[in-house]
């Protein structure tokens, strides 16, 4: 369970998230939508413990744990994935190298045994079967050369091998064809469990015809304004995010 | 400094220990007399000791060169010894080698016991002045491969000696050369008779252990017509306050259509963390493509050294002759390395190939240093350059000085390069995948030198890889 409380944050001088309270209880998907500069994406980075944040007030505890004293790597042993919006390019660092890498380094924090080259490759290419990719992705420098789609799609094979128990996924859809859409959708749907939990946040509507959340939040000047069922998502999408700020 | 200090200290260079075995020294200096001593100690003939006592009337008569983007206090040439080797005889087979020393090289992952050694790589280990032991001669012999200490070629195979010695790197080139001719000790030697493939890897393992002791290791490998050799050098040194110099030279003949490999993992101590100690590696290596079809590969990882001075050159004479010159150079903390390479076209249709990467962190500096010369008589000459630089931190340096001269129309050279940061969202991203900084650091690292590590022999790749980590760690955060 993810249980964010009172969260302020901000980027040098300028105050970003301004007391942000979200409860997301295990099994669930709750989506966070917002007009630009809401702090959508800060809210990511704050989470996952990128540098250049400064939670200045408020706490986040992810299964009871504290979780902003924690380091990236930390977070991430302890199931967090954040999905980029803007997946990075490592020149040279072959896919397979990075992932068997990330793999073994969460899977000692966690205790358990590290795989090797054979054992590793098995379970990649069932995870590429599943995610319908080509096999020649291993092989692949990480990101590097990669069309959009491809790039989103090699997020949701990092995540199916880190096996997360909250994905948060950072406007994982902006530039997406509906193909790609789908297939980050059934990424995200292919973990639906009772242990597994996901904070979708997009700015439209569309990527949620697809992983239908429980819940919808919008976020709107640093806070959580409103929250509602699936059904708000679409009332947006109608009606925008005009007269919100207010409510 | 406390336990837990020294436990880091001594993971950021684990070959920082000393070998406490009795040694023999000449006294400190350099003198004609230490130069006769040098020469008796070896049994030499006389026609060696003149080579070296003229080498060292021209080292005399010239003058350190400054020219290089590298900053040291002055060298006092007096003060440092210019022999000293364990003081038991040279040991006739690997039987009587002194065990303190089996146990160094054990303690360096270099087992000398042949039962017990890399499969397919023969060993001669060079500690301080002399070649203390040479594996699998035996097996090497047969298939007429000679590779033995080079003060021992000297007495054994004079006349390849005295034909090639000195043929490709001539004692007049530079200062720190003349000076090796003088007082060089010992180093290797190798032969590959015609139509002969070297059955297994050569390598050199050099190993610095006395105190204010220089070391001047002199190689020559020799593939005649139809040869093929690979041979790999590493290097290491104990933790001392105080600078030592190695300044040695290696020369490398290729005949028609042979082939020489020559790989160097160079991890010398480069210093503490605030530039106190480390050596002074100022060495000349220069391969000679004579004959036809001929090739000479450079390829180095060089993280060591408080200062590296270093220019693995190609001579390319032979008809449609190759040269290549792959290179990694890192340097962290106070390090200085002013490395590249040079690519001298004379014959026609030759080819040469630069891959350079520096990479520099903390308070270094790390130039890259390399001419390609095209010569009237090549026609059709080709070269390639690329030379990549990666910063990490704000407080290093890195510098590019391609020369290029071609004097013939019809040649090609072109030269490409880039520097970089290693970004903040790349460590980010891979942090978030659950990887430490250092780690990410390391792969990074590693994926920007990959077209340099592809071309190591598989024994050295894995290690090369492990100890770029390693010399960069501390470099960020």
């Amino acid at each position: 369970m993810l249980e964010i409380k009172n969260l302020h944050a901000r980027i040098g001088e300028k105050e970003i998230l301004k007391g942000v309270n979200l409860t997301v209880p295990d099994g669930e998907i709750h989506a966070i939508m917002g007009p630009n500069g809401a702090g959508k994406s800060t809210l990511s980075y704050v989470l996952s413990g990128r540098d250049g944040y400064e939670v200045t007030q408020g706490e986040v505890f992810y299964n009871g744990q504290n979780i902003l004293e924690l380091e990236p790597e930390d977070r991430a042993a302890a199931g967090i994935f954040l999905a980029f919006q803007y997946p990075v390019e490592l020149p040279g660092v072959g896919n397979a190298n990075f992932l068997r890498t990330a793999l073994n380094a969460v899977r000692r924090k966690r205790g358990e045994a590290e795989l090797d080259a054979v054992a590793f490759l098995k379970l990649a290419r069932a995870a590429i079967k599943n995610l319908s990719m080509k096999e020649d992705f291993l092989k692949r420098n990480v990101n590097v050369g990669f069309s959009g789609g491809e790039k989103k799609r090699n997020e949701m094979l990092q995540m199916a091998l880190l096996q997360p128990g909250l994905a948060i996924l950072d406007e994982t859809d902006s530039g997406l064809d509906i193909d790609a859409l789908k297939i980050v959708a059934e990424g995200v749907n292919a973990l639906r469990s009772p242990t597994f939990a996901a904070l979708v946040i997009t700015h439209y509507q569309r990527l949620l015809d697809h992983i239908v959340p429980d819940v919808v939040h919008v976020l709107s000047g640093g806070r959580i304004v409103r929250t509602g069922p699936a059904a708000l998502a679409l009332e947006l999408e109608e009606r925008g995010y005009a007269g919100l700020e207010a409510a | 400094m406390s336990a837990s200090m020294q436990e880091i200290a001594e993971r950021k260079y684990k070959y920082g220990f000393t070998t406490d075995i009795a040694m023999e020294e000449f006294p400190r200096g350099l003198s004609e007399d230490i130069i006769r001593l040098i020469s008796a100690k070896k049994n030499e003939p006389e026609w060696m000791l003149e080579w070296r006592l003229k080498a060292y009337a021209y080292w005399l008569r010239i003058e350190e060169p400054d020219w290089a983007h590298v900053k040291h206090p002055p060298i006092d040439y007096q003060d440092l010894y210019y022999y000293a080797a364990p003081a038991k005889e040279a040991p006739k087979s690997l039987d009587e080698v002194d065990p303190e020393l089996l146990k160094t090289y054990e303690k360096l992952g270099i087992p000398l016991n042949e039962r017990a050694a890399l499969a397919g790589v023969a060993v001669d280990a060079v500690f301080d002045s002399v070649s203390v032991a040479t594996t699998f001669r035996e097996m090497l012999s047969k298939a007429g491969v000679i590779f033995c200490p080079i003060s021992e070629a000297v007495r054994e195979h004079p006349e390849l000696v005295k034909k090639y010695l000195g043929s490709v790197v001539p004692v007049r080139d530079n200062y720190f050369a003349a000076l090796n001719s003088a007082v060089f000790s010992d180093g290797s030697f190798v032969y590959i008779p015609k139509g002969v493939r070297c059955p297994m890897e050569l390598s050199t393992y050099f190993r610095i252990n006395a105190r204010n002791t220089g070391q001047f290791e002199r190689t020559l490998i020799i593939a005649d017509d139809d040869a093929t050799v690979s041979y790999l050098e590493g290097c290491t040194a104990p933790m001392r306050d105080e600078n030592q110099l190695h300044a040695a030279v290696v020369e490398l003949v290729a005949m028609e259509n042979a082939k020489i490999k020559y790989s160097t993992v160079q991890n010398w101590y480069p210093g503490d963390e605030n530039g106190k100690g480390g050596i002074y590696n100022f060495v000349t290596k220069r391969g000679a493509c004579l004959g036809k079809n001929s090739k000479i590969s450079w390829t180095q990882v060089e993280t060591g050294s408080a200062i590296t001075w270093k220019y693995p050159s190609c001579v390319l004479s032979g008809e449609n002759s190759v040269g290549e010159f792959y290179s990694v150079a890192v340097t962290n903390n106070h390090q200085q390395a002013d490395t590249g390479t040079k690519m001298i076209h004379l014959g026609r249709n030759t080819t040469s190939t630069i891959i350079s990467k520096g990479i520099s962190a903390g308070k270094s500096d790390n130039t890259y240093r390399g001419l390609v010369k095209i010569a009237a008589s090549a026609s059709g000459a080709r070269n390639f350059t690329q030379c990549d630089s990666l910063l990490i931190g704000d407080q290093c340096g890195a510098h590019t000085v391609p020369y290029i001269e071609s004097r013939n129309a019809s040649a090609k050279v072109e030269h490409e390069a880039t520097t970089s940061k290693i970004a903040e969202d790349q460590l980010f991203y891979c942090r978030s995948r659950g990887l430490s900084e250092e780690d990410a650091v390391g792969l990074i690292v590693n994926g920007f030198c990959k077209d340099v590590l592809k071309e190591l022999p598989m024994e050295f790749a894995v290690e090369a890889q492990k100890l770029l980590s390693v010399s960069l760690e501390g470099s960020v955060g």
